[in-house]
């Protein structure tokens, strides 16, 4: 296929993706902002909600003072954020309209249906009503689109690309959160049983939308150091570093057979996965989490560059 | 069932819920009505519709109008209209009752088209080789060397197959039930066949009933003859099955939506000319797997884009080095380069003569009655009569630049005899035709508007194929005679009834 259509299907899949997550964060941290003060801790969630993101610095030249009002719109309606969740439909409609052949009709219906709804939401102040209906609808539009794909598309390197694209988004997402909260997930002493974290762990949980598989993958209650295996290193939960790279090496490995060729991103794929296999968190623990994160962030870019240049240019 | 059709038979009188009560006030005759003919006697190919519109309870066409457009909304039909920026994706209106042919008026019309385009190819061919019809002293020199789309660059190049025009769009008006004009060739890079598709594709979906009165032509097969023409004029080098593209300029032509329909239906890929590459003279398209050969360009892409190295420097939507994979033979492109020369307006008038000297028979179509003003006599008369014809700009396209003048006030008639009189080489004037109407969809009933129709002919090494119908543009303006999607014309299905 061409590449440049190949490139459009991995980057529409990446921004839906993308998307999702933002109105996750969204919906993350209006619960927790709504909480008591004595049960939210002191720490400024609208504050690590735009780093989980990965936008602070544009954020702080935008509008300074960070709080519901400010980060909401930032997040989900800015169309001068290009991350915003209004600004990633609108590149992937863009993209979408581009490679309308390689689309199914559900996908692009999809697509554009979600473009419609999402442009009938105006610029100015929006009621708690409103934003719950807005990102309710991004998770939705976004869970469409995906089983569209799943359930309309050929199983051939379209497919398979734009599979690589959620991966390749989902693990750079998780991992961000990861990043940013990483403090609270280690096992101080003086961290366990706190009310106060346990809502700063469900919110994460929430995020990735985990907090019932937790339950059911612990039968325990909320461990920061679970936390932390269940999005790392457990391969049920989809949104871990451990699926998400199981599923890359799937696909990449699908791509290199049909074209009889592996090259750098299939062993670079492969070596991540291996590595988070053969992990365990006390020994993640023992070296460092901020650096075992930090790491991985560098890899997974890498690897993003590297299926850029083996297949997309 | 039975009842129906016993009602059907024969003419009818025209009922009250027809009535042309909004028929703009009439300049010269009426004009003729392709369903009422001008007699107010239903014509027989409409004898099913005409019982059916009848039958209907009111209300029903109206609200078919509006499910077709949710669907083409949906699928995202959309056309751009350069210049407005906020309707950057607008639909197309569709009406919904259907403009229908009898096989005897298409078979005319069918060996018509026929006849023109091998015409048009032979005169392309002769202008960029012998140039037999210049010597004869039939089409003026000046008219082709001075003109823009002449390509020096196509002197005494052997194409493939001799062929230049492989899909032409033949714009065709009709004044009375004896009487069709071509008003225009398109054979450069014609438009709107997806539309033809999509409408007839509707059609089905709204109106299953009224399809099962008819025998309808299909049209659906247009995207394989379309894909069988393109792969009969692969270059010699070819090796294997031919490998063919659509290169379109990309999301923002106003026709993207059509170039990735088409992409879609004939199974090739849509590329941009960032996605070609030109290696010692051979094309390629750069896939996720390393680059691969092209055989055959179905370009969208005009002339001056082509190739940056060839034609505008400015250019990024062709692909530099093009236009000498081209000249060495080892990709076709279609149309070929140069079309251009045969469907200008001012080459249009000589139609008729470059017909006869080419073919050694008649035109079985008539071109529309033009006076070519570079013509002394020919310009006095437009003068002098100015406020009867319309003025046409001999490089204009879309509708813009015109002046129609029965419709133009002092001001604008004035301008243009200024005009006319500064630059008469720019300009050809016709008599303003009273162009067939069709029972149209409107505001508050079912009024008649004027419509014309494009027919696409594809002209193979094999053979000529033409799909029964065409597009049938329609003006939904009260009285006006623009159809151009870009001026707020709207399309019909056209049925050609099978015997």
């Amino acid at each position: 296929m061409l590449s440049r259509t190949a490139d459009n299907l991995y980057w529409l899949s990446r921004y839906v993706e993308r998307a999702e997550y933002l109105a996750r964060v969204l919906e993350a941290t209006h619960r927790l902002s709504a909480l008591p003060l004595a049960y939210a801790g002191p720490s400024n969630e609208w504050e690590s909600a735009v780093a989980t993101a990965g936008c602070a610095a544009a954020f702080q030249s935008a509008y300074g003072e960070p709080n519901e009002e400010t980060v909401t719109d930032f997040l989900a309606f800015s169309s001068e954020n290009p991350s915003s969740i209004r600004s990633c439909f609108e590149v992937a409609r863009a993209n979408a309209r581009a490679v309308r052949t390689a689309l199914t009709m559900e996908m692009w219906d999809a697509i554009n249906g979600a473009w419609l709804e999402i442009r009938g939401f105006g610029p100015g102040r929006k009621s708690r009503d409103e934003i719950a209906r807005f990102l309710r609808l991004i998770q939705e539009s976004s869970l469409r689109y995906d089983g569209s794909a799943y359930r309309t598309m050929l199983r051939n390197d379209a497919f398979w690309f734009s599979r690589l694209g959620v991966y390749m988004e989902r693990s750079d997402n998780t991992a961000r959160i990861l990043d940013v909260k990483y403090h609270l997930l280690l096992p101080a002493q003086q961290h366990v049983g706190g009310p106060l974290d346990y809502f700063q762990w469900a919110a994460i949980l929430r995020t990735v939308s985990a907090l019932t598989s937790y339950r059911w993958v612990y039968r325990d209650s909320v461990k920061p150091w679970l936390v932390a295996d269940l999005l790392i290193l457990n391969n049920q939960m989809p949104r871990s570093l451990a699926s998400c790279y199981e599923n890359l090496v799937r696909n990449l490995d699908l791509i290199g057979q049909a074209y009889g060729r592996q090259g750098l991103a299939q062993r670079q794929a492969r070596a991540i996965r291996a590595r988070l296999e053969s992990s365990r968190m006390e020994e993640i623990f023992q070296a460092g989490l901020h650096e075992f994160i930090t790491e991985f962030i560098a890899d997974n870019n890498r690897l993003g560059t590297t299926i850029t240049q083996q297949y997309l240019l | 069932m039975s009842s129906v059709s016993a009602q059907t038979t024969g003419p009818q009188k025209r009922t009250l819920s027809l009535v042309r009560s909004d028929m703009p006030p009439v300049e010269g005759p009426i004009g003729f009505d392709e369903m009422w003919g001008r007699d107010s006697v239903v014509r027989a190919p409409y004898n099913e519709l005409a019982a059916w519109l009848d039958q209907i309870p009111s209300g029903v066409l109206d609200q078919r109008r509006r499910e077709a457009e949710l669907v083409f909304r949906r699928i995202g039909i959309t056309f751009a209209v350069y210049g407005e920026t906020d309707a950057q994706e607008r639909l197309i209106p569709f009406d919904v009752i259907p403009r229908i042919l009898s096989s005897a008026e298409w078979d005319r019309l069918r060996r018509g088209l026929e006849q023109r385009v091998r015409a048009i190819n032979l005169f392309i061919k002769d202008i960029y080789s012998r140039r037999e019809i210049l010597r004869a002293g039939i089409v003026p020199e000046d008219m082709v060397f001075q003109n823009p789309v002449f390509r020096p660059e196509m002197n005494g190049l052997k194409v493939p197959h001799d062929l230049y025009v492989f899909v032409a769009g033949i714009d065709i008006v009709r004044v009375d039930a004896e009487t069709f004009y071509v008003l225009e060739d398109n054979v450069r890079t014609p438009s709107g066949v997806s539309y033809m598709l999509e409408n007839r594709e509707i059609m089905h979906r709204l109106f299953p009933d009224l399809f099962s009165r008819h025998r309808i032509a299909p049209v659906d097969n247009y995207p394989d003859e379309l894909l069988a023409t393109l792969k009969s004029v692969a270059p010699g080098t070819t090796s294997g099955d031919p490998t063919v593209v659509l290169l379109t300029p990309g999301v923002f032509n106003s026709a993207y939506y059509e170039h990735s329909f088409l992409a879609d239906k004939l199974g090739i890929e849509l590329v941009e000319g960032r996605d070609l590459v030109v290696r010692d003279e051979v094309v390629y398209m750069r896939t996720t797997e390393g680059l691969n050969r092209v055989d055959v360009i179905y370009r969208r892409v005009d002339d001056d884009f082509l190739d940056p190295l060839a034609f505008r420097a400015d250019s990024l939507l062709g692909v530099p080095g093009l236009m000498s994979a081209y000249f060495a033979g080892t990709v076709t492109l279609a149309n070929a380069v140069g079309t251009g020369i045969a469907d200008d307006k001012a080459i249009y008038s000589y139609m008729p003569e470059i017909l006869r000297f080419y073919m050694g028979e008649e035109p079985i179509l008539k071109n529309v009655p033009t006076w070519c003003c570079r013509r002394p006599a020919d310009l006095a008369y437009v003068l002098d009569h100015l406020e009867e014809l319309v003025v046409k700009e001999v490089h204009g396209s879309g509708g813009y630049g015109m002046l129609i003048g029965p419709k133009a006030d002092k001001g604008s008639l004035a301008a243009f005899r200024d005009k006319l009189k500064f630059q008469p080489n720019a300009f050809i004037a016709q008599p303003t035709l009273s162009l067939s109407t069709c029972p149209t969809c409107v505001e508050d009933g079912v009024a008649p508007r004027h419509v014309d129709l494009r027919p696409f002919v594809l002209n193979g090494r094999d053979q000529i194929r033409i799909v029964p119908g065409g597009l049938t543009r329609v003006a939904l303006k009260r009285g006006s005679l623009v159809v151009n999607s870009s001026q707020g014309g709207g399309t019909k299905d056209t049925w050609v009834l099978d015997h």
